[in-house]
């Protein structure tokens, strides 16, 4: 039992990694109907940022943290004007691939600029303690990444709930053409769509620094289809979906490591994939439509 | 016409063989010519002193040097001075085996080097064409010396390295005999075969010395979360934990380890040793932990101490285990030649054969029949983020 509950914990902090990620991915298929296979990459600039920042300048991880949310936010815009918005007529499949031009532009980028090998993210950022609560070991970076993660997410539901901006988005994903009629400036939305995106991106980049404490180029690939695989599972294009999905990834690949093989960890993180879109290609939260995907 | 054919085909055999014969002509002159008439002894030092790896060359021809200089100082051998002819293969396996054949035409006796196992791979054909032993001092895979294909030996070389999976031999011992492990756990990197030979290897010792193996896990290259399986592994309360892998890995894994409470030690093998390991897991959760290496110039041993302190006094700079094993390559090409009693390639490959614990820095070591060294290993221990020599392991 005890054993459990540590797992639990585990797989907490693992999945709140994962629906941080998974946001990003569901909001920009939600809004274009485009996967954003760069999404992973941004998180690996969010990562690198947060080193910079907490290194060469000095600050302290939350001043990191937002240095790389904002950071990518602008790079999020930059990414959708330069390579997604010329194609934003053109077909889907067009888009997928300069998507994964995106992401291997923005890997190759970083190794051009900074070499392949790993950095170390400096200890004194975030000095641990641990807890013992009832013979669990839960550490300050456990909590810090479930908290700020779930912090996160409450304020984008908040957004998209109760603002008007997040009505425009809740509009332009409902019909396009229909939210242009009733005056909504769409290119303005799918900014937006896309800063929030990268900056949840970035939050995660800097909690996996944190957590892992060490940073490199290809960091992107395996959390970006990780939480890929854990949007598909909520429901893409849904946020409450790829919130529950990242969790479940996360206690699922937890399980899987503690109570089977832990080789068979990503072999059960894809087998989830292609089940889902076996059984239920819309997800837990979709409803089935008959024509999606 | 039948006829003229024939005498045609005659002509072109006799030609054939006059070309082979003369090549075996050739090859049994530079044999005598390097045994009976030179006044000294040529070996070929075929390193890699620039492209990628020329750190490695460049330390190994320093301690092949030093050793040299040192028996010619001494004498010589065979009442005869050695002669390095030391020439770079630029890191690139086709550069090794032109710089082979170009040595092989300077009636050396042996060539040491190069360093890595591609690079050996390279050189060897033409070695064993022209049967010139080749000592290699660092190159570690196993088919190095055996050929894959057939699991012959490849008579012409050697080298004085254990190969990679001997390691998890000599944890294994440690672990039983050192620290009175009564069962282990492997978490190794299954994405390599060298994290799985070591961890086969650790297995079949470390049961034979009675001990338990609770569990064998695994992880690959890039994993970063270790916790889901260190938590299972916390439960099944081991003596000791072998991780073979490499640092990218195993340093997370470790300060994930220490923050769940587990406090047992934990080994590995040289894949460990990275000044990243420190920066990454943090000095304090490396405590506790363990790694095999080839040599430390930290060794106590007097043979090693007078080593260190004849290649500061030359070099000025610390001997590495590169430079430890080009000495120990020259040391044991004299030894042969010693046995041998003239020098002569064909009889020093089967003198080197027949080598029993010879006395080397990095070891004593014996040649099995897939020319692997029989030899010992050192332990190195972290101790507040520095490494410690602990012991010298001799299976």
């Amino acid at each position: 039992m005890h054993e459990f509950t540590q797992q639990i914990v585990n797989g907490l902090s693992l999945g709140a990694i994962y629906a941080l990620i998974a946001l990003g991915y569901t909001m920009v298929y939600g809004i274009i109907k485009l996967i954003n296979f760069a999404h992973g990459d941004i998180m690996m600039v969010g990562a690198f940022v947060g080193y910079f920042s907490l290194t060469l300048l000095g600050t302290n991880i939350f001043v990191a943290m937002v240095t790389a949310m904002l950071t990518c936010a602008v790079l999020g815009v930059l990414i959708e004007k330069i390579a997604y918005r010329p194609l934003r007529n053109s077909t889907r499949i067009a888009a997928l691939i300069t998507a994964i031009g995106v992401s291997l532009f923005l890997e190759y980028t970083v190794i051009f600029l900074l070499g392949p090998s790993q950095k170390v993210f400096p200890a004194s950022a975030f000095p641990l303690k641990a807890y013992n609560v009832g013979g669990l070991s839960i550490l300050n970076k456990d909590v810090f990444v479930f908290v700020s993660a779930v912090v996160l997410m409450l304020i984008l539901q908040y957004i998209i709930k109760w603002t008007k901006t997040g009505k425009a988005m809740r509009a332009v994903s409902l019909d396009r053409e229909a939210a242009l009629l009733m005056g909504i400036s769409v290119d303005k939305t799918i900014s937006i769509t896309f800063a929030i995106g990268s900056a949840l991106a970035a939050a995660a980049g800097v909690m996996v620094g944190v957590y892992y404490n060490t940073v490199n180029p290809l960091m992107g690939i395996i959390p970006g289809l990780k939480a890929f695989v854990a949007a598909v599972l909520g429901g893409i294009g849904i946020i409450p979906g790829a919130m529950v999905g990242g969790f479940v990834m996360g206690i699922l690949e937890t399980m899987v490591s503690g109570y089977g093989n832990s080789l068979y960890r990503d072999a059960v993180a894809f087998g989830v994939l292609i089940l889902i879109l076996l059984i239920k290609p819309s997800g837990i939260f979709g409803e089935d439509t008959g024509e999606k995907v | 016409m039948k006829v003229g054919r024939r005498v045609a085909m005659l002509v072109i055999m006799l030609f054939l063989l006059g070309i082979v014969a003369g090549c075996g002509g050739g090859a049994q002159q530079t044999g005598e010519k390097a045994g009976d008439t030179a006044d000294t002894i040529n070996v070929g030092i075929n390193v890699e002193l620039s492209g990628g790896v020329a750190s490695y060359g460049t330390n190994a021809r320093d301690g092949a040097i030093l050793a040299i200089e040192e028996i010619n100082k001494a004498g010589g051998v065979l009442g005869k001075q050695i002669k390095p002819i030391e020439r770079d293969c630029k890191s690139i396996a086709d550069e090794a085996m032109s710089v082979s054949a170009a040595l092989i035409s300077e009636n050396i006796v042996a060539q040491i080097g190069p360093l890595t196992s591609g690079n050996v791979a390279g050189s060897t054909p033409i070695m064993m064409e022209n049967k010139v032993p080749l000592i290699a001092p660092a190159a570690t895979a196993a088919n190095v010396t055996v050929d894959d294909k057939t699991g012959k030996t490849k008579d012409y070389i050697f080298r004085v390295c254990f190969i990679d999976p001997f390691q998890g031999t000599l944890m294994a011992q440690f672990a039983a005999d050192n620290l009175n492990a009564k069962n282990a756990v492997i978490y190794c990197d299954n994405s390599s075969d060298y994290g799985k030979g070591l961890a086969q290897y650790f297995e079949k010792t470390f049961t034979e010395k009675g001990g338990v193996i609770l569990a064998k896990e695994g992880f690959v290259k890039d994993d970063r979360d270790f916790r889901a399986t260190l938590t299972k592994i916390k439960s099944l309360n081991p003596d000791f934990i072998y991780v073979p892998g490499y640092y990218q890995e195993v340093a997370p894994l470790i300060k994930q380890a220490r923050e769940l409470g587990i406090t047992v030690p934990i080994g590995g093998c040289d894949g460990w040793d990275s000044p990243d390991m420190v920066s990454v897991a943090g000095p304090e959760a490396l405590n506790n932990t363990y790694f095999t290496n080839h040599y430390s110039s930290q060794d106590k041993d007097p043979k090693v101490v007078k080593f260190v302190e004849a290649f500061k006094a030359k070099y000025n700079k610390d001997p590495d285990a590169f430079a430890a094993l080009g000495y120990d390559s020259v040391q044991i090409m004299v030894q042969g030649l010693k046995d041998a009693g003239e020098a002569d390639p064909v009889k020093l490959k089967e003198a080197l054969e027949k080598i029993k614990d010879f006395e080397g820095v990095t070891g004593k070591m014996s040649i099995d029949d897939q020319h692997n060294p029989v030899k010992a290993g050192v332990i190195i221990e972290f101790k507040d983020g520095k490494q410690v020599m602990n012991t010298r392991i001799q299976p």
